[in-house]
């Protein structure tokens, strides 16, 4: 058996590939498109000839595409993230504001989705076909078909606007700054709605994988072993049935958090959460290429440390992994 | 002033003290009307990165700096159309070389200097002139400002400039900025472009970028009695529809530049306690315009670019895009500027029939079912409406059997394909006016000018007789000889179509109605908000 500190390091070695593949890859990607940062500022304002040829100067944009790459790919080695001309802010700054609301908005829709997702997929699981796993398996059908999106809004009119039992969006009560567990607790409560819309499609998603993988396991021969020697139905659907249908369910959870970066673009704006998510697309939108790169790199990183976080997991439950 | 009975006026007419007294009525009557204190809370939908509206002359930088940074003067419904700010009085010279301004006495800057000429000179010389995006045109020939006294800023031109135009760009360019912050430093990287120090009735306090701007009153506004409001809060909200939910919940009590789609006004007019109001943005008018490539051969012929015009049915326009939220366009000077608008009987109407005969006659004759010729055509993403108009332009050019394809593209590769690449035959964009026809107007019909300027004529057209007259009322004194060459101007484009106007529009407000003095200039929301007020 491999020890888990080789694992460790050889998947962080082969990150450093990855990154580099995915900063050069997503530089070009931006230099393809139409128009720079200085045609996304002036269309806000307009401006006259001078200026244009001031600001292209001022941001560097008058260099060689070559130049410019090759320079930022060497500011990166010293960890140095380049400055973001749409915040006129160095990126690292801009990204780590941003990073820490992300964050807190992915877990905890993963937590939502995930501990939700996989209980009521017990549920439906451990009776397969009766009224419950249908009731179950109808409402996962109908909050997989929603778009989270809309999901958002609706949520909003209803529990924000009509009932006002959450805020309508925002990370935290503005111009009443709190300190300690009311401010745990402030944040907590304007997260709720958001980390709903985002976890949901995913609640279902789990919930589905759940059920399949346990009525697989119903028909497999070591619950039938399992029967025959006297297990409670509890003992059986906890310790064997489940347990074995979770590893299905582990893997999404690494597809998850990939994913989720790209749904919180639109999660954030619905709820006014200032986070990676919007700002990647006001990247895009301001052709700001060292903010996006940073963006797309602390992404990249997180997607690196979450696969590895799951794979552990997974051992854990299924020490056969190791082995291979 | 004698009172039998101890009240409540008593004890607020002693806590003011002798000197209070004489006010007395005055305030006691503003008790009556105005209710003052509280915060406003409003709709941001984007976060300017250059907050400095001394620099960036834009909507979106004025919604939060106006209140923090005075201009020399505002823009007003009555009389002469403006009303002072931080200068008092203004006046030319008869040789046009030079506008002395009175500037208001006894202002101070948030950080507690005073104010002064020495601040008017400095804004106008290095930051209006040099780094401002329409100072630097606007204010070319400025070559000094004298500042005989710390009340006077006497601007001195190289060539005779318009007082009229001046005038008329007072409230959009001339946003004053503290000499002593910016002296000696870097004006384009200076900190106080995001921390704004200013003259005006609130302080910004603080900004917390994607989440809120937080404005407070300011101690010492010149204006003592305002402003009324405790404080201006912009929460950034991103998303439309989260926009009206937030209104709807009183959450915010205005959403302005039509931050709420269309759509939406209807069923938010219906709800109680929220108003929808088309007032306050008439100095900010924009024209829906289909930009038009003379470089293409089909559409150098005046009779293709009139046969377009003809196949435009603008009240359809109007009534089906806007949801009759708009009027329709006659020329390139829009109809509530009276002082230089004109209608000219030139200008092609709603005519299909006409459309199809003039294109017959340029020489693209309809072979049986098949189109005239293709194009491709550039819808302008900034509004929802240039858009819609996109898709209604190629579906009313089919009838008359041109074949117009559809190009999408975002602000940036947008502004790139018009106005430095020009890689289009037509496009749909919305030129603003800004109150004079000179500041953003003519520049979209003078012809040689550089590529990659946005907004400006990219499109080929190039007439001398349209370039003779623009040139000459540029330097036009008399503000009746200059009104005059703009009306010949509105004729001689008349009659060319160079451009083709469709639609003017501006932007709607939606507010709670206890949000009181609101659209009460043509630019309230890009105005100071000194004299607004929440009521209970």
């Amino acid at each position: 058996m491999i020890p888990v500190w080789r694992i460790v390091g050889r998947r962080l070695g082969n990150a450093v590939p990855v990154l580099l593949i995915v900063a050069i890859g997503s530089y070009c990607l931006l230099e393809l498109a139409p128009g720079d940062a200085v045609d996304a500022y002036l269309s806000g304002s307009g401006g006259d000839a001078g200026l244009v040829a001031q600001l292209r100067q001022q941001w560097g944009l008058d260099r060689s595409f070559a130049t410019r790459l090759t320079s930022y790919l060497l500011s990166l080695l010293t960890l140095d993230f380049g400055w973001s001309v749409a915040f006129s802010r160095p990126v690292r700054e801009v990204v780590l504001d941003r990073m820490g609301n992300t964050l807190l908005l992915m877990s905890a829709a993963v937590a939502l989705s995930f501990s939700l997702g996989t209980l009521l997929g017990v549920a439906a699981g451990s009776r397969p076909q009766s009224w419950r796993d249908r009731l179950l398996s109808w409402l996962s059908l109908a909050l997989y078909a929603a778009p989270g999106f809309w999901l958002g809004l609706m949520m909003i009119v209803a529990f924000a606007v009509k009932l006002s039992w959450f805020p309508l969006g925002g990370i935290a009560t503005i111009g009443e700054p709190r300190a300690g567990l009311e401010h745990v607790l402030d944040v907590a409560w304007h997260l709720v709605l958001p980390a709903s819309a985002l976890g949901l499609v995913y609640l279902a998603l789990y919930l589905r994988l759940m059920r399949a993988g346990m009525v697989e396991a119903w028909r497999s021969d070591y619950v039938r072993t399992a029967r025959a020697k006297g297990l409670t139905r509890q003992r059986i659907v906890w310790r064997h049935v489940a347990r074995n249908a979770l590893l299905p369910v582990i893997t999404m959870l690494g597809l998850q958090a990939a994913a989720m970066l790209g749904g919180s673009v639109v999660v954030e704006s619905v709820f006014a959460i200032p986070g990676l998510g919007r700002l990647a697309f006001e990247a895009v939108t301001q052709r700001d290429v060292p903010l996006l790169l940073g963006i797309v790199l602390a992404g990249t990183v997180l997607v690196i440390v979450i696969n590895l976080l799951v794979d552990m997991a997974y051992a854990k439950l299924d020490p056969r992994v190791l082995v291979s | 002033m004698f009172e039998r009975e101890p009240s409540r006026r008593t004890v607020l007419g002693a806590a003011v003290g002798a000197a209070g007294s004489a006010l007395l009525p005055q305030f006691a009557q503003a008790q009556g009307t105005v209710r003052r204190g509280g915060t406003l809370v409003v709709a941001a939908d984007t976060e300017p990165r250059n907050l400095n509206p001394a620099i960036v002359a834009s909507n979106g930088v004025f919604y939060v700096a106006s209140k923090v940074i005075e201009p020399l003067a505002e823009m007003s419904y009555d009389g002469s159309g403006l009303v002072p700010r931080l200068a008092t009085e203004w006046s030319g010279s008869a040789d046009g070389r030079s506008v002395t301004f009175k500037l208001r006495p006894g202002v101070t800057w948030h950080d507690g200097k005073a104010f002064s000429s020495a601040d008017v000179a400095f804004s106008a010389l290095e930051v209006w002139k040099k780094a401002q995006n329409l100072g630097r045109v606007l204010f070319k020939d400025l070559e000094a400002v004298e500042t005989p006294d710390g009340g006077t800023a006497i601007f001195r031109f190289t060539k005779p400039t318009p007082l009229q135009l001046i005038r008329n760009a007072l409230p959009a360019v001339t946003a004053v900025v503290p000499k002593h912050l910016y002296e000696g430093t870097d004006i384009a990287t200076n900190p106080a472009n995001t921390k704004l120090v200013g003259t005006g009735p609130f302080r910004l306090v603080e900004h917390k970028p994607g989440e809120f701007y937080r404005l407070a009153k300011s101690p010492t506004y010149w204006d003592r009695d305002k402003p009324y409001l405790d404080g201006i809060i912009y929460r950034v909200l991103p998303d439309p529809g989260a926009i009206a939910a937030a209104i709807e919940a009183d959450q915010i009590q205005l959403a302005a530049f039509s931050a709420i789609p269309l759509s939406e006004l209807p069923r938010l007019a219906a709800i109680k306690g929220v108003q929808v109001l088309h007032k306050g943005y008439e100095g900010i008018t924009y024209q829906l315009t289909v930009e038009v490539n003379h470089r293409r051969k089909e559409l150098a012929d005046v009779r293709v670019r009139r046969a377009i015009a003809h196949a435009i049915d603008k009240d359809f326009v109007v009534s089906t895009i806007f949801r009759g939220y708009a009027n329709t366009a006659a020329g390139p000077i829009p109809k509530f500027d009276k002082q230089f608008h004109v209608a000219d009987p030139a200008l092609p109407n709603f005519d299909v029939a006409k459309a199809n005969a003039l294109l017959d006659e340029a020489g693209y004759p309809r072979q049986g079912g098949a189109m005239r010729f293709k194009l491709r055509l550039l819808p302008a993403p900034w509004f929802e409406q240039t858009r819609q108009m996109g898709d209604y332009l190629r579906q009313a050019l089919r009838v008359v059997g041109i074949d117009a394809e559809l190009v999408n593209n975002d602000a940036a590769g947008h502004t790139r394909a018009i106005y430095t690449d020009h890689n289009f035959d037509l496009a749909i964009g919305s030129p603003v006016y800004r109150n004079d026809p000179s500041i953003s107007t003519t520049i979209l019909y003078q012809g040689g000018l550089p590529a990659g300027v946005p907004f400006s004529n990219q499109y080929g057209f190039n007439d001398a007789a349209v370039n003779t007259t623009i040139a000459r009322a540029a330097e036009t004194l008399d503000a009746a000889t200059r009104v005059q060459l703009y009306r010949d101007f509105q004729r001689q484009v008349a009659q060319s179509q160079p451009l083709i106007q469709v639609a003017e529009f501006t932007f709607i407000s939606v507010i709670r109605d206890r949000l009181r003095n609101v659209a009460n200039n043509p630019r309230w929301a890009t105005s100071n908000w000194a004299d607004t007020w929440l009521s209970a």
